[in-house]
């Protein structure tokens, strides 16, 4: 008998969680979905005529499209040029001994939790005196502050799964650590790479503060365009829940491909 | 041997990291020191001068900086043990065995929140908490509560995000402690008592104690860059209410215009970012 009833309340309390977890996106999906007076009705409507327009109107007349391909042309650039910078650097982290690698571990931990506005403030003194305001260019590099730590520490951890001998056997051969890297460790690291790859994308697709602070129109961003519908009193929310549902999905698809090493990513191998 | 190489072929692999990151993460970093220690204003900026270390005292005995520090930890104090009793009941849930499908549903769903860009986090609390057709006052049984316009229902409203997005994670992480414990052992306890707490705190605590450490750090740091989902959400506000230490530095920084003193409290932060980052290297990279 008690195991049936906590069988019972271990059933309701999952479907409670799962109900708490999902509910503020089913609420911005909706909304996105109603007409600004049907938005605007109180007590809010839980059945009402769906409609695009929302989307329609943010995409085409807003420029919501705009910001959402620079986004996606800033998040993709930053994340290709984290792997090149960072991939022989997790080869050499993984395979070489050589001093300063302490160093590097402290650097990436600290930038792991460095609060953005620190480096925020210099930034954007520099790029203003450069003339690099409202250009990808400067978020693309910015974010390699974030992205390059995590691509060197998951695939330094990567790296090191592959055993030795591989190694050992084509150094024999004569092969330079190069081609090691690229012929026989790279293609069985690949796991890693991709896993970093999606962190670094959402991180980047996700950042709002550089992209309020470096842009203005041409280099926009889509989190610092949503922000932007927040001004003025009559709030257009159905718009605003289409921007945000937009902007959502795509890293939503990517963190559940990457759901068993999210954990495992966000405190930097601390936690198995 | 293994891991002997020459110099330049450690230099060549991971030069251009080293590089690329000084450029971008070092150099404005020494730019920052240099402009805390000048009068830098962006609506003066004929009058730069150098003025040592004044922007540090006034910070540090402006009463503005200190407030904002006691907003960030009594934020942090508050949300932290929520996120630690929910994400802990979460993770002796979904450690039970059985029910397989709807856990690996719940598991999934876990995953959402954390992912979240925070912008959104914020733009769906100005929807949902809005007093009058928010959804959340409707399942409060129609209550009129002012959300965003009261400073002690706005802070109520940020400690809501951050647990419904955080939570998760604690969860997560502890969860990956309790698979840690050895199932024989686990068994058991069990065959030895029957109290659950016994076993919570005699058996699962020691392998829980890393995650909590892990989660104690990263929460810290994470609740001191703070910014995008409380601006969007707030601003800071009403008033000062939820004006945390990331912005209230982006406020005298750019909406005061005073990058000289906001240079200073960054520095300030960002040493206190050190000091955390260098317990975390001590407690989890032993062998590095």
């Amino acid at each position: 008998m008690t195991s049936t009833r906590s069988l019972w309340t271990q059933i309701a309390l999952l479907v409670v969680i799962i109900m708490v977890c999902v509910f503020p996106f089913y609420w911005m999906v909706t909304t996105s979905l109603k007409t600004q007076i049907v938005a605007l009705e109180a007590p809010p409507v839980w059945v009402f005529e769906p409609t695009l327009d929302n989307y329609r109107e943010a995409l085409f007349e807003d420029g919501v499209l705009r910001t959402l391909l620079n986004s996606l042309v800033i998040a993709v650039s930053t994340t290709v040029l984290a792997l090149i910078l960072g991939v022989p650097a997790a080869f050499a982290l993984a395979r070489f001994e050589f001093r300063g690698k302490k160093d590097l571990w402290f650097w990436f931990i600290t930038n792991r939790m460095v609060s953005p506005i620190v480096l925020a403030l210099p930034f954007f003194l520099i790029a203003r005196n450069l003339g690099l305001l409202d250009k990808h260019i400067t978020l693309i590099l910015i974010y390699l502050t974030f992205n390059l730590p995590i691509v060197i520490w998951i695939v330094t951890d990567q790296f090191r799964g592959i055993p030795y001998d591989l190694d050992e056997a084509a150094r024999l051969e004569g092969a330079s650590q190069f081609t090691i890297m690229r012929k026989i460790c790279l293609p069985l690291a690949m796991p890693g790479v991709a896993v970093s790859a999606i962190f670094s994308f959402i991180f980047s697709w996700n950042e709002l503060m550089f992209g309020l602070i470096l842009t203005r129109t041409e280099a926009k961003t889509a989190p610092a365009m949503a922000v932007s519908f927040m001004e003025g009193y009559n709030l257009p929310y159905g718009k605003i829940m289409a921007t945000s549902t937009l902007i959502v999905i795509p890293v939503l698809i990517f963190a559940l491909i990457a759901s068993k090493q999210l954990v495992r990513g966000l405190t930097m191998g601390a936690v198995k | 041997m293994r891991g002997q190489v020459s110099r330049k072929t450690v230099f060549g692999f991971i030069g251009p990291a080293v590089i690329g990151l000084a450029v971008v993460g070092i150099a404005p970093l020494l730019y920052a020191v240099w402009t805390s220690l000048h009068f830098y204003n962006l609506t003066k900026l004929k009058r730069v001068e150098f003025i040592g270390l004044e922007n540090y005292m006034t910070v540090l005995t402006d009463g503005v900086f200190w407030q904002a520090m006691g907003r960030t930890f009594f934020l942090l104090g508050t949300a932290l043990p929520l996120q630690i009793a929910l994400g802990l009941m979460i993770a002796l849930v979904l450690h039970q065995p059985g029910l397989t499908l709807i856990k690996t549903l719940c598991r999934l769903s876990l995953v959402l929140p954390m992912a979240t860009t925070y912008a959104v986090v914020g733009l769906l609390g100005q929807v949902m908490f809005n007093q009058k057709f928010g959804v959340v006052n409707q399942l409060l049984g129609g209550a009129d509560i002012n959300w965003i316009g009261d400073p002690e229902n706005a802070f109520a409203m940020i400690i809501f995000w951050d647990v419904w997005q955080w939570t998760p994670f604690v969860a997560l992480v502890l969860l990956a402690g309790l698979t840690m414990v050895p199932g024989e052992v686990e068994e058991a306890a069990r065959l030895e008592t029957k109290s659950k707490w016994t076993v919570l705190r005699y058996v699962q605590l020691p392998f829980l104690l890393p995650g909590l450490v892990a989660v104690l750090i990263l929460r810290t740091a994470d609740t001191l860059k703070l910014f995008d989902m409380v601006f969007t959400l707030t601003r800071g506000g009403p008033g000062s209410s939820t004006e945390f230490i990331s912005l209230m530095i982006q406020r005298v920084g750019f909406r005061g215009f005073d990058q000289g003193l906001a240079s200073a409290q960054a520095i300030i932060l960002l040493i206190i970012t050190i000091i955390l980052a260098q317990i975390y290297i001590r407690v989890f990279y032993k062998e590095v």
